[in-house]
């Protein structure tokens, strides 16, 4: 039993017992064993990265069984180890190990707690059986494994419509580019006989410049391969096109949102570009394909960022974003910066998330930030770790030192290899130092919406409930507020189109201010996570940067793994000129300037602002029509469908013709002959005479 | 001359009168009764004719059992028919309707 094996199944042991244990097993037993695996999990991990990061350890596979075994196909499942699987392990492991922690506190009132947790750490294990896979198919396995945790944990609060409505919206949009996945996978087989990864990555160079026949049109083989892979990678990671589900997916508990939607489960097609990053080499169009989709991205969804007004949207349009960023890194070849980012990213938008889910928690269940403002000083702890999450996702740091928050050192080198690369690299870095302002612009919106101006929460209808279930005549009411049912089991209502000045009429709500609530700052067990987090986002950056980006140590670093890193562009990258190293720090700061004027100087700007933009504004609010588009491409013609074979092919057809028809015939049958029973002898005379006739007729006929 | 042909016609009329006396009276069943005579009746036209154009006595012999026949069947038949009146009290034919399961 290597301790890789520990990693790797740990979580799924908890996860069974947990889950099958359920309520029989109670809610702390649960939550001890789930908690306690992932923390052994992330305890063990954490040398082997070490291991890495020093040079005192090889890659190399644990073989765990034969899977399948077919004449040339031969699938194992195996646990492969190398710097690459270091990395993940030690992301996953460790913002799963707190977010289990978290959820103590969080999910403290939830009556469903050996659930959730099983679900996370089941989500925990899939996600480990994907950065650990060796072959395509066992990668398939924990990527659809990590798609069916998602769907349970995003639908966790079943009960509540929007939520179901979600789960499935994120399962569906990531069939699509599963499908383009599972291609990829059959193509690979094809063209390689083998989804055994390294074999791959060693056979594709002398595939370049082939052909394959696919649509009934000759193409270049690496180029489908990859792009049908990349489809896969756009689906997962909620690239521009297949992104809908991601915002959506804010429906499930905020940990999960923390650890699925922005940590892990959303880098694993960044995981699987750099995977397979030789692949990827061999076909240029594929890489630029990558860089163009990353970029576009980063940009839409930085956009959208700027004025979402709930808070966990805009962290989720945010994760959309950093994704972008990864993206067009690995598009222009830079794979260690790509990677650097996934591992600071996810300390820092964990922490984002969690810390966003602390805000929540002390505004009950409120999202809309409109009903935030002054919570600095209600909840200190809580500010301060979303300002260390905010520096570090804005890459607050002075170029030229290694003075710099984690994000700091990962988006400058993403933006300055893009510029080194040159050709679409040069329009990823246009699009990425302007989606960087855009970025430091809607961190700190969110910022200074939350914890600054003066307190806006009076009109929240979830303070309302909080302030008058404190004073004892809650029920009452609930009852005039239209919904009754327990919010604190089903949270997070949407407060999309809800006007806030509607409320400020009625009776009990005060018309500004606190509405007499009194934020609590969250427990323990959710401010630990926070403060771990912190200082991951702070220091991430500065203490790994010489292992993923620099040149030869980045060399060194990723000659045990699969990545191809690319030293001579990292070499340019630290070379290019002042003003591509200092436009990122330029536009961070205009960022926060417009953010501090905006929403704390002149507080006026962003109504008139979007009054007189209010084309734009409305474009933005409605993520540039994406959902509408789609629903009328997509969704509309799909009901068609279904409504015609529904109608007129089931309804219409089979069953007119066939259950029903049977049975119509028969009734009517029986309608016809229960007349010939009448009763009345001459009638019975005359069927008779009939008959006779007719025997006779026939029996005389000659033929 | 009066051929075969025109006694299988009167035959034929009295028959099919017959026929429809069951099957259009809704009077009476002795109606009824009486068109079963007329079929019969018919019939023995029928024998008879046959008989006297092929000279041959089977026939008339036969229309002599048939009278016989007819006889007992009309005396069963009202005899029946007085039982029916006493149940019922009516002898109407769309009150004989009790033939049905």
């Amino acid at each position: 039993m290597t301790s890789i094996q520990l990693i790797v199944f740990l979580p799924l042991i908890a996860a069974i017992v947990a889950g099958l244990g359920n309520k029989a097993l109670g809610n702390v037993p649960a939550k001890i064993l789930t908690t306690g695996a992932l923390f052994a999990s992330c305890a063990l991990s954490w040398p082997i990265f070490l291991a890495f990061v020093t040079g005192h350890a090889e890659a190399h596979t644990v073989p765990l069984l034969t899977w399948i075994q077919s004449e040339s196909f031969n699938a194992l499942w195996e646990l492969r180890v190398d710097a690459l699987t270091a990395v993940m392990l030690v992301v996953i492991t460790t913002v799963s190990a707190l977010v289990h922690l978290y959820s103590w506190g969080y999910m403290n009132e939830d009556p469903d707690q050996p659930r959730f947790f099983a679900y996370l750490s089941l989500f925990t294990f899939a996600m480990l059986m994907l950065v650990t896979a060796n072959n395509l198919l066992q990668m398939f396995f924990g990527w659809e494994g990590v798609g069916l945790a998602s769907y349970l944990l995003i639908g966790f609060w079943f009960r509540k419509p929007s939520a179901s409505a979600a789960a499935i919206k994120a399962f569906v949009v990531n069939r699509v580019g599963d499908l383009g996945f599972m291609m990829g996978i059959f193509g690979t087989y094809l063209v390689f006989n083998t989804i055994s990864i390294p074999e791959i990555l060693a056979a594709a160079p002398g595939m370049a410049g082939s052909t394959i026949g696919f649509l009934g049109h000759r193409f270049d083989t690496m180029t489908v391969l990859c792009l049908l892979l990349f489809v896969g990678a756009m689906g997962k990671s909620a690239q521009l096109g297949l992104h809908t589900w991601l915002p959506d997916a804010m429906e499930g508990p905020t940990p999960v949102s923390a650890l699925i939607h922005a940590a892990t489960m959303v880098t694993a097609g960044v995981f699987m570009v750099c995977r397979l990053s030789p692949m990827f080499e061999t076909s240029e169009t594929a890489m630029h394909v990558v860089t163009y989709v990353g970029a576009a991205t980063c940009l839409f969804a930085a956009t959208v960022g700027t004025v979402q007004n709930d808070i966990k949207r805009v962290i989720a349009y945010s994760t959309c974003s950093q994704l972008g960023y990864m993206f067009f890194a690995a598009g222009v070849g830079a794979y260690g910066a790509a990677m650097f980012h996934l591992f600071t990213h996810a300390f820092f938008k964990a922490l984002l998330f969690l810390g966003a889910g602390s805000v929540i928690h002390a505004m009950h269940h409120e999202q809309d930030m409109r009903y935030y403002g002054a919570l600095r000083k209600e909840i200190p702890l809580t500010f301060w770790a979303m300002t260390a999450g905010t520096l570090a996702i804005t890459g607050v740091g002075i170029p030229g030192t290694l003075f710099g928050f984690a994000g700091f050192f990962s988006k400058d080198s993403i933006l300055e290899s893009a510029y080194a690369a040159g050709g679409p690299g040069t329009t990823a870095f246009l699009i990425g130092v302007f989606a960087a302002l855009l970025t430091s612009f809607y961190s700190w919106r969110l910022v200074f919406l939350t914890f600054f101006g003066k307190p806006r929460w009076a009109a929240s209808e979830h303070i309302q409930h909080a302030v008058h279930d404190a004073h004892g005549h809650a029920h009452d009411d609930h009852a005039t507020h239209g919904h009754g049912n327990e919010h604190d089991n089903a949270p997070a209502q949407e407060h999309a189109g809800h006007d806030p000045h509607g409320h400020e009429t009625q009776a009990h709500a005060l018309p500004t201010g606190t509405g007499g609530y009194h934020p609590h700052e969250s427990p323990w067990v959710m401010l630990i996570p926070l403060i771990v987090l912190s200082l991951g986002a702070v220091l991430a950056g500065f203490l790994f940067h010489g292992a993923f980006i620099d040149p030869a140590g980045g060399e060194h670093f990723w000659e045990a793994s699969t990545l191809a890193f690319n030293e001579h562009l990292m070499h340019a990258s630290h070379e290019v000129p002042k003003w591509v190293k200092w436009s990122p720090f330029a536009v961070m700061a205009t960022g926060l300037l417009i953010a501090w004027a905006s929403y704390i100087r002149y507080t006026d700007w962003p109504a008139k602002f979007t009054a007189q933009f209010y084309v734009l504004y409305d474009f933005l609010l409605n993520k540039w029509y994406f959902d509408e588009l789609y629903n009328a491409i997509f969704v509309k013609p799909a009901f068609a469908i279904g409504r015609f074979f529904w109608k007129r092919g089931d309804e219409g057809t089979i069953d007119r013709f066939g259950p029903n028809g049977l049975a119509a015939l028969v009734v009517a049958g029986g309608r016809v002959t229960r007349r010939l029973q009448s009763g009345y002898l001459y009638s019975y005379a005359l069927v008779m005479l009939i008959g006779l006739a007719a025997a006779i007729t026939w029996a005389i006929i000659p033929r | 001359m009066i051929g075969l042909q025109h006694y299988l016609v009167v035959s034929a009329i009295l028959f099919v009168m017959g026929v429809l006396g069951i099957f259009i009276n809704r009077k009476n069943i002795i109606i009824i009764l009486m068109a079963i005579e007329l079929i019969l009746l018919s019939v023995n036209l029928n024998l008879v004719a046959f008989s006297a154009y092929l000279g041959d006595l089977v026939g008339q012999v036969f229309s002599m059992f048939v009278l016989t026949v007819a006889a007992g069947e009309a005396a069963i038949g009202l005899a029946i028919l007085v039982i029916y009146f006493r149940s019922r009290g009516t002898i109407a034919v769309d009150d004989a309707n009790r033939m049905k399961g």
